[in-house]
């Protein structure tokens, strides 16, 4: 899940991390008196906004005032706008980067930091920056700010403020259960203080039920994926025109994957999961339907999810909704002849084998115009 | 020989009163599993199934002597549980669970790796060995003894790529889910160390998934290190970058973990692809 810079800087302030006064601005009267330089911040969650326009600068009264007019309610890269962040403006000397993620292949929370930074960090040269994984058990030491402000020159000023900001974040990535923490630009102002200039924190949604706290709509969902994910089926949305209703994971992307390469075209990923409850079933119909494909593909193997329980709720969608469009089968695993014997009473002739099932479905979604 | 478990492995099961775990037990019993036991706090002294011994901790179950466990409890107490057979030293803990923290599980594969434990999982199938020992969801009826290795990140994906390796004739020789998530206990990398050393084995199969680098770096250790022939899948080809498809772990980010990257991985290192999971029986003739 991530989150906006604005609730990552509460994060850091809660912390200890150094971050610019600000206030978060939702309606132009929220809006205060101009005080000092500032920079208005649209929240929004893409990376590059100031290229896109997304950031505004302000020397005075009417340049606040007009940057928040500007950006609140606007549309960047398809996003619309609804919070501006009010940040004081930094006197900038130099810019540097700092991050802590989940190294997959590790296993392990991976420091990544260097002197070059306001940049994206796979544009920095290697040699200029410092990796260092950390035993999960063992947790962030001293020893391992020692090394990165070694590496990357700090003098005796900036060194202890570093170290301090690395420490603190470390304990933000662990007690916030993130997957990533960036500050890019951690900023050194002229008169010689490190200050996050931008927040980037992205936390596991694994972990929320020890963050109820935390509440983020994904900007990058469609209105119908959140209304899965409310209802608790993993559904992505595609822009191809056959429905696809498959159980586990794996199954469901080889599903897409075969039609794909018999030119058929997903309009929907929608794993039914290890269930086994008819409603389910029908649920998961209501959702692949309001998507609106021309024709629907299940491709079940029964194991937790029994073949049977999924034909009798593949029957009774049909029926609640009314369905008239084609609906190809292919039922394999445990409970499978009973499975058959209920779709071929109710007119569907299922197939054993995924294969058929997909020739049979592009061909039959081809033939609809 | 057989990898990781055999016909003499004495299972328990965490959780063994829940729904799944319950469910899951009874069907260990019926594959063959010799499972001595199952915990559920407050339900200690109970029987499973008139045989099976229920008890209150791990510590109590200890005195069934288990070499491996099947951590069925909530994503919330799968730390718990899993540090509680950790401490006993039981061998193997095999986490079902799906949306575990990853940073728990962090936690656990790495204390588990310093007492030289293995972790499978988590949103894992297990370990299935047939005629043998089967720990997790796999269904029974689709094994066959033989000498294939399969290996794979995805549930329901491996239950149909066994299938048509069993319905082509082949059998298998292990069976391993590694888990669909970021962080799981073995990689496969893992996996191939133990099936090359494996004499039951003669032929490995990979199924991967976008996400990660995982599937990258077996590449690696093949072209170095494995004599046996080895045929993989790859699925997520159709999926589109930033969107998670079902598992936390099958995410393609920053254009790292795309299925072309891993295809011409394996390709490079002489692995076959299949295109379809039903062509992968072909691979292996």
């Amino acid at each position: 899940m991530n989150l906006y810079e604005y609730m990552g800087k509460d994060i850091f302030r809660r912390y200890g991390i150094p971050v610019p006064d600000s206030y978060v601005v939702e309606k132009e009267s929220d809006l205060r008196k101009f005080e000092r330089p500032s920079v208005v911040k649209s929240q929004i969650l893409l990376g590059g906004r100031g290229k896109s326009g997304g950031i505004k600068f302000a020397k005075n009264q009417k340049e606040l005032e007009d940057g928040v007019h500007e950006l609140l309610g606007s549309k960047i890269r398809g996003l619309s706008v609804t919070k501006v962040l009010i940040e004081d403006m930094l006197n900038i000397k130099h810019e540097y980067y700092v991050s802590i993620s989940l190294n997959r292949s590790e296993r392990s929370p991976f420091i990544i930091a260097s002197s070059s930074g306001g940049v994206e960090i796979e544009s920095v040269p290697k040699e200029k920056i410092f990796t260092r994984k950390i035993d999960p058990l063992l947790g962030y030491s001293d020893y391992v700010g020692r090394e990165a402000v070694k590496f990357m020159g700090l003098d005796s000023k900036l060194g202890p403020q570093f170290k301090a900001i690395l420490s603190k974040l470390f304990t933000v990535f662990n007690e916030e259960d993130c997957e990533l923490v960036e500050i890019n630009p951690l900023v050194e102002t002229a008169d010689g203080k490190l200050i996050a200039a931008d927040a980037k924190v992205i936390m596991d949604s694994d972990s929320m039920f020890r963050h109820k706290d935390i509440n983020v709509i994904d900007p990058e969902k469609t209105p119908l994926e959140l209304e899965a994910q409310s209802k608790g089926y993993a559904f992505v949305e595609l822009d191809g025109d056959i429905g696809v209703i498959a159980n586990g994971a794996g199954l469901t992307m080889a599903t897409m994957d075969a039609l794909t390469l018999h030119k058929g075209k997903p309009r929907n990923f929608l794993d039914l999961g290890g269930t086994d409850s008819v409603d389910i079933v029908v649920e998961a119909f209501e959702l692949v339907l309001k998507a609106n494909p021309k024709s629907i593909l299940v491709n079940i193997f029964g194991g937790v999810t029994k073949a049977d329980t999924v034909a009798n709720g593949i029957v009774a969608a049909k029926e609640k909704f009314n369905i008239m469009k084609p609906i190809v089968v292919r039922l394999s695993g445990v409970h499978e002849d009973e499975a058959r014997e209920i779709l071929k009473r109710n007119g569907i002739e299922p197939f054993s084998m995924m294969m058929p099932a997909i020739e049979q479905v592009v061909k039959r979604t081809g033939e609809i115009e | 020989m057989s990898v990781l478990v055999n016909k003499d492995t004495r299972v328990i099961v965490q959780g063994i009163t829940g729904h799944q775990g319950a469910f899951h037990a009874g069907e260990m019993l019926k594959f063959g599993t010799k499972l001595v036991g199952g915990t559920s706090p407050g339900k200690g002294g109970t029987m499973f199934q008139n045989n099976v011994p229920v008890f209150d901790s791990v510590s109590d179950a200890m005195s069934q002597h288990p070499d491996a466990t099947m951590v069925s409890v909530a994503a919330p107490f799968v730390k718990d549980a899993a540090f509680e057979a950790i401490d006993q030293g039981i061998k193997i803990v095999y986490i079902l669970t799906e949306h575990v923290p990853f940073h728990d599980t962090m936690e656990i594969v790495h204390e588990a790796s310093h007492r030289g434990i293995t972790v499978l999982g988590p949103n894992g199938p297990g370990i299935t060995v047939p005629g043998q020992c089967k720990i997790g969801i796999m269904p029974n009826q689709i094994f066959r003894s033989g000498d294939v290795a399969v290996a794979s990140r995805s549930g329901t994906l491996t239950y149909e790529i066994v299938y048509s390796i069993t319905h082509a004739g082949f059998g298998e020789s292990v069976v391993i889910g590694l888990g669909g998530d970021p962080v799981v206990g073995l990689t496969f990398v893992d996996v191939l160390k133990m099936f090359e050393k494996d004499e039951a084995t003669k032929k490995i199969v990979l199924v991967g998934e976008i996400g990660g680098n995982n599937e990258e770096r077996a590449a690696e250790y093949i072209k170095a290190h494995v004599s046996k022939k080895v045929v993989a899948y790859i699925t997520g080809r159709s999926a589109p970058p930033g969107k998670r498809m079902g598992h936390a772990g099958a995410i393609i980010e920053k254009g790292v973990g795309t299925a072309e990257s891993k295809i011409k991985a394996f390709e490079s290192a002489g692995v076959p692809v299949a295109e379809y999971p039903v062509n992968v029986p072909d691979l292996l003739k």
